[in-house]
């Protein structure tokens, strides 16, 4: 599969941005605002100059090419859709627009201006306009933050989807790390213009490099699949283990929880109440005077004191336990 | 109710002052005398000689004005001290900007040209006065392109030239004929500069407002029947421009959309 590499010091205002990444499937670099992000991704599609290194596609040289001759999809933050073209002429700016209009399911808006869309439609249309560029790199800058609450949870399965078929290099900005491991094989945290960590989502909440990425990093993400279960919803979880949540779902869906909801047991307490999952210390981390235990596929965040007196070492049994109602469910 | 009088009593005089004069032309010409006056040698000369400098005078304005005011809607050092530069035409008394392109362009100027009182004079007097008005509309029509639209179409594989007449030029129209629209205008009125730099030869250099003046002496009627010829042409440049601005909707040729 083609690569994107970047290697490059871009200056900005309050400091440097220096990253070296190499993108193969779906990239997210997550970090608060200010932290260099949107840049990145103008430095990839050659709208801003970086003072050193470069920027290659499968071996071929970007540096320094206008960004007409980079084949990007870039989908902007607002999707800077062009206000005085329809759906269609937008669409066709780019390129050929074959099928893209039922692919994207805005055949029926093909004659609108932007200024008439949901916030929802504008993406479908920008990412359409995108594709439409027949691009070798996916850019997408916050895809999701211009959305609200509801449409967001649609849009991210759809756009999860929608990476999925595509199979692009795709390196993707959020302020959301849980946006960021929903949609992204890999998670950057990037401070500063620095990045702190770069790993799986799964990676970066159990071993955190950092305070801060810890404490971005938040939450737990568990993959499986929902079905309602009497009042409760109950979530088949990929290891084949059952979790149960107060919040609903149906399908593909991810369970949130976050460390410090779960709490670390070494014999398995008889509380059906509780979802309890049993398995392998994975590692044991301390980030001040609170360590980060993986258990299995969850991670759990308990006291430096607790962590002594259960004695938690790499490679023996513990049960992390948490409740339904320090779960949520996001439709993946 | 006093206060509702009051204001009523301080439009009705406001309003009454701005159309009295216009009024009064009319009250003394009447539609068929401006016709008459139509085939008045003196009229017809002032009214070709004005509206060939006027028009000369836009081209130039739209040609060199508009990548003017593109270059001016980006930030740069100095940038401010330029703007200015474009602007004081505009606060200059007319009779400074006649004496200005006289010693400029005048035989013993600057440039030692024997442009002044030449057709091509009253076009630079024209230009020279009015293209601050239509450069300076132009520089906040472009400034207000979001520059994120212009980075996505580069994205999206327009280079720069085709950026600009696809997305730039038709996102900054309307602010575009706004402001030619008041620069031709001011072309059309203009007096001070062109009497100065061009004189006010009939048939050569006497525009419609000189042909006010000069015929004001001689017969008060000729004068009243221009200038009502000049109301009447500024008028409905006015309300053409209306039309155009409230007609900005329609998606074609230069379409622009009410939301963004």
């Amino acid at each position: 599969m083609a690569r994107l590499l970047l290697d490059f010091t871009l200056p900005l205002r309050a400091f440097d941005l220096e990253l070296s990444l190499a993108v193969e499937r779906t990239v997210a670099l997550v970090g608060p605002s200010g932290a260099g992000k949107t840049s990145v991704l103008r430095v990839v599609a050659g709208l801003a100059q970086p003072s050193r290194g470069r920027v290659a596609f499968d071996g071929e040289d970007w540096t320094g090419l206008p960004p007409e001759r980079r084949r990007v999809g870039f989908v902007f933050q607002d999707y800077a859709l062009f206000p005085h073209l329809s759906v269609r002429a937008n669409i066709a700016y780019a390129g050929a627009i074959d099928d893209l209009l039922e692919r994207l399911d805005i055949t029926p808006l093909a004659d609108a201006l932007p200024g008439e869309l949901s916030g929802g439609e504008r993406q479908r249309v920008a990412l359409a306009r995108a594709l439409a560029r027949k691009p070798d790199v996916l850019l997408l800058d916050e895809p999701l933050a211009a959305l609200d609450a509801h449409t967001k949870s649609q849009v991210r399965s759809e756009l999860s989807e929608l990476l999925r078929t595509l199979g692009l290099p795709t390196l993707l900005v959020t302020h959301d790390y849980e946006d960021a491991a929903s949609l992204a094989d890999e998670v950057g945290v990037l401070v500063d213009g620095r990045l702190r960590q770069l790993a799986s989502p799964a990676e970066l909440v159990a071993q955190p490099a950092d305070a801060f990425v810890a404490s971005f990093t938040g939450a737990n993400l568990l993959h499986g699949t929902a079905r309602a279960s009497e009042d409760l919803t109950e979530v088949r979880l990929e290891g084949g283990e059952r979790v149960f949540s107060t919040d609903s779902g149906e399908g593909a869906v991810g369970v949130v929880v976050y460390p410090w909801e779960v709490s670390v047991a070494r014999a398995h307490e008889d509380d059906s109440a509780l979802n309890v999952l049993r398995g392998e210390i994975g590692s044991v981390v301390e980030i001040g005077n609170r360590v980060r235990v993986r258990i299995g596929p969850v991670t759990a965040e308990v006291t430096a004191s607790s962590a002594a007196r259960l004695d938690l070492a790499r490679g023996g049994v513990a049960y992390a336990t948490f409740k339904a109602t320090g779960t949520r469910l996001v439709p993946l | 109710m006093m206060r509702r009088a009051l204001v009523a009593l301080g439009a009705f005089i406001a309003l009454g002052f701005l159309a009295l004069p216009i009024v009064a032309i009319f009250a003394r010409v009447s539609p068929a005398k401006l016709v008459a006056q139509l085939s008045n040698p003196i009229v017809t000369n002032a009214l070709v000689v004005s509206l060939k400098t006027t028009v000369i005078a836009q081209a130039l304005i739209l040609v060199f004005g508009t990548p003017a005011a593109y270059a001016l809607a980006r930030s740069f050092r100095g940038r401010g001290l330029l703007v200015t530069l474009v602007e004081l035409p505009l606060v200059l008394p007319p009779a400074v900007a006649g004496i200005g392109l006289l010693a400029a362009f005048g035989r013993f100027g600057l440039l030692h040209t024997s442009v002044a009182f030449t057709q091509t004079a009253v076009i630079l007097a024209v230009a020279f006065v009015s293209s601050p008005l239509y450069v300076r509309a132009a520089i906040a029509a472009f400034e207000t392109v979001d520059p994120n639209l212009v980075a996505a179409s580069r994205t999206l594989g327009a280079g720069p030239v085709k950026t600009f007449f696809r997305i730039e030029l038709p996102l900054a129209r309307s602010g575009l004929v706004a402001g030619e629209a008041l620069a031709f205008a001011r072309s059309l009125g203009e007096f001070g500069a062109t009497i100065m730099f061009a004189g006010s030869l009939p048939k050569v250099t006497q525009t419609l407002p000189l042909a006010v003046y000069s015929a004001f002496d001689v017969n008060f009627d000729v004068a009243l029947a221009i200038g009502a010829l000049l109301v009447v042409i500024s008028a409905a440049l006015l309300i053409a421009l209306k039309w155009l601005a409230s007609s900005s909707t329609s998606r074609f040729p230069f379409a622009l959309s009410t939301s963004s």
